[in-house]
């Protein structure tokens, strides 16, 4: 088993998501599979090679520094599912 | 099945107005929708407004876009403002998008016409649109099979004729391979051609805006409407705008077509290895030199995607916490509070790509899993470098089969994923491909695809011209009869 129910209960909590304890056989099966096939990039000899983490290579793309419009705060906030004078509100961060 | 460029031609001799094509695809979209399914939303009376708006044009004697006034669908990860954007999630059922995508901007000054946002896999994620947490959607060709995914909504709308023509999102092959498994012309760009500003993230290296058309004309036009370079994109390309339309041009005497080994394996299916035989043989006629190739790290792609794209999408996908995005499900605390949200507001398959996304970013695995995916990546790059230094395409099945069944691979995400091994390299590689129509086995379409270079797409839409002309045979009766004008 490339990853256990433990791991997975780490993994799922790093991720804010929640897998039952009824669910852990299924989900841990199914990463097992994806894992382990995986595997294949392991026999590849990548010596000297480097990393590519975007196709297209472009860094640091600059633009004027002026002032422009942006979107308006009722707008930002229209999907809020709770706000309070122009903000979103979140339930106490930290606790008693 | 009537195209951009024949109905352009109509409104513009006046021999039908846009209010009357626009009535005409609506009335043809309510017949065939309860059967296909591939819209979430109907705007009919925005595009019944927008239809009288061209016809105001055309009576003052004004020029028209070519896409003015053709009714289209637009996949529902796209955002128009004061719409639902909705990615076929619970987390996003209730947005609202509060600006326009640059896409939906370019097409606004088209006079484009939205017929309403399509089906898709939950987050773009899938290849059958069965993990759309609100409907599945059918195949025109065969009701029973998937229309393939992610862009599985826009590809059943047009070929099932409910829309001119539409726009999906390709990841690893998500408009390809449903213009595949559909029978019509479906084109990733190359990576940074179209802006995706306004199109909500999977995985940002890879994800570009792509069309679904009933043929390469009209692929044409709707690219010269959306391509170009976008200052709200940090990852678009700066470049002089083109006039795709130049390139179609009935000719591909001397060209060079790259036919790489890899991707004609085992597991491609013997009717699609014919009909891609046969393509080859009609390039060969026509004047074109076939050059065998090898690439190989292709064998590679699955495993190098499917660490990259899920990696992206766990960080892309922290940003529904229950804050910004109309789900919240209370919690005892805020952490509660995250998790609740995102447990109830995402399916099985997000779920499962944001855990696999996680585990191979964690501390311990993630130089064994991402980076060895990125310098994978890099070598899968230089496969494409060699070979499109010999050749100007490559030309390769679209996909190993014919669209599957409903459910034939629920449960099994491995198999689903190893159906991408065809388009997943492209994304990898930011280079454009194509897929068009190219047989059909049990009355299912075959698809084909062609690969370019970097902003090759003049090129590829060459060679994809020539060989619709040329092939007339593999023109089929519309599966769900021909809109009535």
């Amino acid at each position: 088993m490339k990853i256990s129910a433990e791991e997975i209960k780490k993994i799922a909590l790093l991720s804010r998501l929640e897998v039952k304890d009824d669910q852990i056989e299924t989900v841990g099966k199914q990463l097992n599979d994806i894992l382990s096939y995986m595997d294949l990039l392991g026999q590849v000899d990548v010596t000297g090679v480097k990393p590519t983490a975007h196709a297209v290579a472009m860094s640091n793309v600059m633009r004027d520094d002026v002032p422009r419009p942006s979107i308006s705060n009722e707008k930002a906030l229209q999907n809020a599912p709770e706000q309070d004078e122009g903000c979103f509100k979140v339930p106490k961060v930290i606790q008693d | 099945m009537l195209t951009i460029h024949e109905l352009h031609e109509k409104l513009v001799r006046r021999d039908v107005s846009a209010v009357e094509v626009t009535k005409a695809f609506l009335a043809h979209k309510d017949t065939v929708e309860p059967k296909v399914r591939a819209f979430l939303s109907d705007s009919r009376e925005g595009a019944l407004k927008g239809a009288a708006a061209v016809d105001e044009k055309i009576a003052a004697g004004e020029t028209i876009a070519d896409l003015a006034g053709i009714p289209g669908a637009i996949k529902d990860n796209i955002c128009i403002e004061g719409q639902q954007a909705t990615c076929a999630s619970k987390i996003l059922e209730h947005f609202k998008a509060p600006y326009n995508a640059t896409v939906i901007e370019k097409l606004a000054a088209s006079d484009y016409i939205s017929l309403g946002k399509a089906n898709m896999d939950e987050f773009a994620m899938g290849s059958s649109t069965e993990n759309s947490a609100f409907h599945e959607t059918h195949n025109p060709w065969n009701l029973d099979c998937v229309p393939g995914g992610s862009s599985g909504g826009s590809a059943a709308a047009v070929a099932s004729g409910s829309a001119v023509w539409a726009l999906g999102s390709d990841t690893g092959g998500s408009v390809r391979q449903p213009a595949a498994y559909c029978g019509v012309v479906g084109l990733k760009p190359t990576y940074g051609l179209v802006s995706r500003y306004g199109l909500i993230a999977y995985a940002s290296s890879l994800d570009q805006i792509g069309t679904l058309t009933n043929d390469v004309e009209d692929c044409a036009i709707v690219l010269n409407a959306i391509a170009g370079h976008d200052p709200k994109d940090s990852t678009s390309i700066p470049q002089e705008k083109q006039d795709y339309k130049q390139a179609l041009v009935n000719d591909v005497k001397g060209l060079k077509i790259g036919i790489p080994e890899e991707f004609f394996g085992e597991g491609l299916d013997p009717a699609s290895r014919k009909a891609l035989d046969d393509a080859m043989d009609t390039y060969k006629k026509l004047g074109a030199e076939i050059v065998p190739i090898s690439m190989p790290n292709m064998k590679y792609g699955i495993a190098a995607y499917y660490i990259i794209a899920p990696a992206e999408a766990s960080s892309n996908l922290a940003r529904y916490d229950g804050v910004g995005f109309g789900m919240r499900v209370d919690g005892k605390d805020i952490v509660d509070m995250y998790i609740k949200t995102r447990t109830e507001g995402f399916g099985d398959e997000v779920k499962r790509r944001i855990l696999l996304g996680t585990y191979v970013l964690s501390s311990g695995y993630y130089d064994a899993y991402y980076l060895q995916a990125m310098k994978v990546r890099t070598l899968m790059k230089q496969d494409f470098d060699e070979a499109l230094k010999k050749c100007d395409i490559l030309l390769t099945p679209t996909a190993p089969d014919t669209a599957f069944k409903i459910g034939q691979n629920s449960g099994d995400p491995l198999a689903m994923y190893l159906g991408d091994v065809c388009t997943v390299p492209l994304n990898l590689a930011g280079l454009p491909g194509i897929s068009i129509p190219c047989g059909y086995k049990d009355g299912l379409p075959i698809g084909m695809q062609l690969i370019g270079k970097a902003l090759g797409e003049a090129t590829l839409l060459r060679a994809a011209y020539t060989f619709e002309q040329n092939r007339t045979d593999l023109r089929m009766p519309s599966p769900m009869g021909e809109v009535e004008l």
